[in-house]
């Protein structure tokens, strides 16, 4: 029995986080990711012990207990129930809930802060916000923006900030982190850091009108070295953001990748301490004045600044 | 129809006993409207946006007169039901005129308010704020404004028919949903109102 | 406005649609007239209070929103089969997988449901009718012309297109700017307080209108299950009723509950929508749960196990369904605590929830399983539905749900919980009544054809999205890439469609064919039953108990069988006091449609007009003086003669 269990446990992982193609949950960059893939791995386990009991006895029932196999003149005895074995489908599964909110309570405290690893550096602070069907991301210590892609340095804490200048978005780098909503009158953050240089595929997972399948963007690592050449080099090659381009960016529709030496924080701040939840209110009204059926140019042209 | 007459009129038949309950689950149901309302009310009467809050708003006066006078309108309509209890039709037919009187100068206060506030610039468009408190109020006015057409039917047919065990249900009924209203407004009257104020 | 904007244009599928409706809307009067059955229609059907007619009616209009709800789900898994496809365009898929949700829920799996309770419950406890007969004809019209309201969209105007739960602001005026979600709004508004008087109504007469005898520990688990429901609508519903108000007022009338400016909370919409979103889900579960202990307990031939702790267990899930509804946002960022506390609240629903899994496996132990179609379904709603249980209990992990949530293993989660849970429960019940009340059985083999057909392509399309869940996938796209090899996963589900669908055309034809070919059912006991409703004939008499049946245990019924002796006391008959059909319910319900219609469509005078009407319906229904009729001794006699001789 246990060689079997062991067995079936190792080909659930083979089969979940096999080498060649693994599933992008089961295929973390990052200690975040990680985390909550040990603990999807884990719970899968556990489920898979309850679901193998239930499936044995249902299994055992319906062989043994079928008519056609009874004597005609069999009658079912009348059974109230029995304590003994109600406790035990009581208590079993108490047990059971109780392990899985110990690690749900430490797993989650673990991904709501910066990495562990990385507790004592300062992160890099990077706002992501979302529009239809975009997301905008800036650098402020950098000073630069990007359009519907990110660049970050690998094995630096990095903490993105999230609001949203549309409907609610969620921001979600499988392999890096969980998702977590943009909402338009406060900000959420997502603490994360990437231990592998490469490209994972970010996206919004959250419905959020037509053109919701193609807000995708790249997330890609870079070494710590190659980050701070972008950096550089965008501050030299790369256009202003004004206030006149950006309010362009949001109106809706697909855009490709764009990039800028300045921020659009300076004159649209994000909703966060004094500009949090209603104070907000008269400039966004009239940031949002976007006339829905007007399909903007999609303009789809590709900037690629980096490397 | 099986009357059973050891019972109050209004409890005096099966049928009449299963409204009787039924209209109290109803009345459940009317709370968790209510709490749900509250609810709206109190996470956003902070969120006042460009326009007024609460304390810049409200006013004592109207809002103890609409006080005082739909506590006395419970008070009536349960010296309704008792003469009701007591067979005396005139009686019990007066003191039901009166609360729908009452109800209406509630009604009429509330409007004037309503009408005061407009006035003022703070419409039920203006803020978060706004919005909810006119909707918890005019929730409020709209079952007020119900139960006078209600009650009123009510009393058309008490008039008409007499007090037998239907009609004597039916005002039975009515006076549930008046106290009702009444305690929904001593809710507002203490969390929006007084609370704003502070 | 104008008229093509009135009327939805462009798509080959919404001119199709509005032919088929348009020739629909001309056969029907024209059969009636041909046929003369409008006299029929009316005096048998429109005005019914009988609670057995209005639970057909129920069902009925649940079976044509299951294949509204099922093309859409079939267009949706058309769409997705292969990358980049071109079928649907994003704003017309959204509509789709909206209205998916929305008629599927409330249209289909409340209706059906509600539609069974309605043929058994009274049957179930020994009662001549409902609490308020007249009532409950009110909550039908009013759900079937929300329902009828909704799926208009379709073609004017527009349908719904922010996803069932409609969160803000997306479904706000600013990026929802056509009609649909009015639509949305006051159709479930209208819907909605059908099914809060269904919820009133069934509590009263469950705790007043029980047969002699029958304690509330001795009712069947049926009943139990419905009690417990009507008090999750009731509390529930009302929730609804506001959100679904305030999202009326936000779109229509400019008000700033959940808008993004003057102090609005985009939020609060989806709190509101969950407190009743989650309960809703177990006001569709519970009563499948009571569905499949009567059936398992029948077929096996044993009483069913544990039933207190059944009990019990049901009371713990209503009560838990009201603490959970965070977890529907455990993204929004609203802190470690909250969040543990909310995953907390949500695993421990699956301790009571497990405790009726064993209970329902120790009713099979040591019985006499017969592999009938509605046992085949609850039998198979055991493994598939614990999958279900389990992957809820895996979406509760605060931690890991930042990986599911909004992705297809969401989607694989909940319609393992509500396709075995409450679409498997009802086609159960459907199974296990239909002779109760049409007299003849629905044949076996198209039965346990259709059984496979749809249990076997259920997982077939369902378990591939648990995969595309965990690799990233996530709901409501309407497109993909080709380089993100979801392909042909997303092809083995379109499969599973295309399997679950013969299998409803199946079902539909055992329908039509038991009509025509099965032997009459004339002992009123097909099954061999446990509960009330098998000790009356089939079809059942109008007053259902000629004389009310007496119980002192729960499965009395089954006792008394057995022990040879009768439930009623020996005596003649008394006169029945029934009430009297009436028209004024469906009256009020078409009102109440061109209410919303116009509403909708925010023309303000026709609308006020309307409602106008509406309280006129009310004044005539308070001064009316309608205390219903006796059903004489003689024609009681002649009723059960008639029965009685089809025996012989």
């Amino acid at each position: 029995m246990k060689k079997k269990w062991l067995l079936f446990s190792s080909f659930l992982i083979l089969v979940l986080s096999g080498c060649d193609n693994p599933l992008l949950i089961f295929d973390p960059k990052g200690p975040q990711a990680k985390t909550i893939s040990d603990t999807i791995l884990f719970s899968i386990l556990m489920m898979a012990g309850i679901l193998f009991v239930v499936y044995v006895l249902f299994t055992f029932m319906l062989v043994k207990y079928r008519a056609s196999k009874m004597d005609e003149s069999y009658e079912p005895p009348h059974e109230e129930g029995s304590k003994w074995l109600e406790i035990t489908w009581i208590a079993i599964p108490v047990i059971i809930v109780v392990i899985l909110s110990v690690v749900t309570v430490r797993s989650t405290t673990d991904v709501e802060s910066t990495p562990k690893a990385y507790a004592n550096e300062t992160p890099l602070i990077i706002y992501a916000s979302s529009s239809n069907w975009k997301w905008h991301f800036s650098y402020p210590e950098e000073g630069i923006e990007t359009v519907n892609y990110v660049n970050i340095p690998e094995d630096r804490p990095i903490e993105f900030r999230l609001y949203s200048y549309g409907p609610i978005s969620s921001f979600w780098i499988p392999q890096l982190a969980g998702q977590k909503y943009a909402m338009s009158d406060m900000v959420t953050k997502i603490h994360l850091a990437a231990d592998t240089p490469g490209s994972y595929m970010g996206k919004n997972s959250n419905f959020s009108g037509k053109d919701f399948a193609h807000m995708e963007f790249e997330a890609q690592v870079l070494t710590e070295k190659d980050f701070d050449e972008w950096v550089k080099d965008v501050k030299e090659t790369a256009p202003a953001l004004t206030e006149q381009e950006f309010n362009h960016l949001l109106e809706p529709g697909v855009l490709g990748r764009k990039t800028y030496k300045s921020t659009h924080l300076e004159f649209s701040p994000a909703p966060e301490g004094e500009h949090a939840g209603h104070q907000h209110g008269g400039d966004m009204e009239m940031e949002m004045e976007m006339d829905m059926t007007h399909e903007s140019e999609s303009d789809i042209q590709g900037e690629h600044h980096h490397n | 129809m099986k009357v059973d007459h050891s019972l109050p009129l209004e409890y005096s038949t099966e049928e009449n006993k299963l409204k009787v309950l039924g209209f109290w689950i109803f009345l459940g149901a009317e709370i968790v409207l209510f709490s749900t309302l509250f609810a709206v009310y109190f996470t956003l009467q902070h969120n006042v946006g460009n326009g007024p809050g609460g304390s810049q708003l409200f006013e004592l006066t109207p809002v103890m007169i609409e006080t005082i006078v739909l506590l006395s309108s419970s008070f009536t309509i349960g010296l309704g039901i008792h003469a009701m209890r007591l067979g005396n039709k005139k009686a019990m037919m007066a003191f039901f005129g009166i609360t729908l009187l009452f109800g209406l100068g509630f009604l009429g206060v509330e409007i004037t308010e309503f009408v005061t506030y407009v006035h003022e610039g703070a419409t039920m468009q203006t803020s978060a704020f706004l919005s909810a408190l006119f909707t918890l109020l005019g929730t409020h006015g709209a079952h007020v404004t119900f139960g006078l057409l209600w009650g009123s039917a009510i009393l058309l047919q008490v008039k008409k028919r007499g007090l037998t065990p239907e009609t004597a249900n039916k005002s039975f009924i009515f006076s549930l949903y008046w106290h009702f209203l009444d305690v929904v407004w001593i809710f507002i009257f203490s969390f929006v109102y007084l609370k704003g104020m502070m | 406005m104008k008229w093509d904007e009135f009327f939805v244009t462009g798509e080959p599928m919404i001119y199709a649609a509005m032919v088929s409706i348009v020739l629909v809307s001309i056969a029907i009067p024209a059969g009636l007239t041909y046929f003369k059955k409008w006299g029929y229609l009316w005096r048998e059907w429109l005005t019914t209070v009988d609670h057995k007619k209005i639970g057909v009616m129920y069902i009925i209009a649940a079976l044509l929103m299951l294949f509204r709800g099922g093309v859409d789900a079939l267009l949706m898994r058309a769409q997705t089969a292969v990358p980049n496809n071109g079928l649907l365009d994003g704003q017309h898929y959204n509509e789709i997988f909206t209205t998916h949700g929305i008629i599927m829920i409330l249209f289909m799996a409340m209706p059906f449901i509600i539609g069974l309770m309605n043929v058994v419950i009274p049957l179930q406890i020994g009662a001549r009718d409902v609490a308020f007969p007249r009532l409950n004809a009110v909550s039908f019209w009013l759900f079937f012309f929300g329902a009828m309201l909704l799926n208009i969209s379709f073609v004017i105007g527009g349908s719904p297109d922010a996803g069932w739960s409609a969160y803000f602001p997306l479904a706000s005026l600013e990026f929802s700017p056509t009609v649909g979600n009015n639509y949305y709004s006051l159709a479930l508004q209208i819907a909605g307080i059908g099914t809060l008087m269904t919820g009133i109504n069934f509590l009263v007469t469950i705790l007043k209108m029980r047969a002699p005898g029958m304690k509330l520990m001795k009712m069947p688990m049926f009943t139990w299950s419905i009690l417990i429901t009507s008090v999750i609508i009731v509390f529930a519903f009302p929730v609804l009723t506001v959100a679904l108000a305030l999202m009326m007022l936000d779109r229509q009338f400019g008000t700033q509950f959940f808008t993004m400016q003057n102090g609005g909370m985009d939020m609060l919409w989806a709190n509101l929508f969950w407190v009743w979103g989650h309960p809703e889900v177990y006001i569709v579960i519970l009563p499948a749960f009571g569905i499949y202990s009567e059936i398992i307990a029948t077929f096996a031939r044993k009483n069913l196990y544990g039933y207190k702790s059944m009990v019990y267990s049901m009371v713990a899930i209503s009560l838990l369904s009201f603490l959970v509804w965070a977890h529907h946002f455990y993204t929004m960022g609203h802190g470690v605590m909250v969040n543990s506390v909310f995953s907390i609240t949500t695993m421990a629903i699956a301790i009571p929830t497990g405790v009726k899994i064993f209970n329902w496996l120790f009713t099979l132990r040591r019985g006499k399983i017969s592999f009938t179609t509605p046992m085949l379904y609850a039998l198979a709603f055991i493994p598939i539905f614990t999958i279900g249980g389990v992957t809820g209990v895996m979406l509760a992990m605060a931690s890991a749900d930042y990986q599911y949530h909004n992705t297809m293993f969401l989607v694989a989660h909940f319609h393992y919980v509500l396709i075995p849970g409450t679409v498997f429960g009802v086609i159960a019940g459907f199974h296990y009544w239909f002779p109760k009340v049409f007299g003849f059985k629905l044949n076996e083999r198209l039965g346990k054809w259709s059984f496979w057909f749809i249990a076997i392509s259920f997982n077939v399309t369902f378990f591939p999205l648990f995969i595309l869940g965990l690799n990233g996938m996530t709901r409501r796209m309407y497109t993909y890439s080709e380089s993100t090899g979801y392909g042909p996963l997303n092809m083995l589900s379109m499969v599973g469609a295309v399997g679950l669908t013969i299998g409803f055309i199946l079902l539909v034809y055992n329908i039509y064919w038991s009509t025509r070919h099965e032997p009459r059912e004339v002992t009123g006991d097909p099954w061999d039953g446990r509960s009330l409703e098998w000790s009356t004939h089939s079809p059942v008499p109008e007053y259902n108990f000629a004389k009310v049946p007496e119980v002192d245990q729960l499965d009395a019924f089954w006792f008394a069988k057995k022990e040879g002796r009768s439930l009623t006391q020996e005596g003649g008959y008394e006169p029945i006091h029934m009430p009297n059909n009436n028209g004024q319910p469906f009256i009020m319900g078409f009102l109440f449609f061109f209410f919303g219609f116009f509403m909708v469509f925010s023309w303000w005078i026709p609308a006020i007009v309307a409602g106008l009407l509406i309280l006129g319906t009310m004044a005539y229904r308070t001064f009316e003086q309608d205390h219903g009729h006796y059903i004489s001794v003689e024609e009681i006699e002649r009723t059960e003669n008639a029965l009685r001789g089809e025996k012989e």
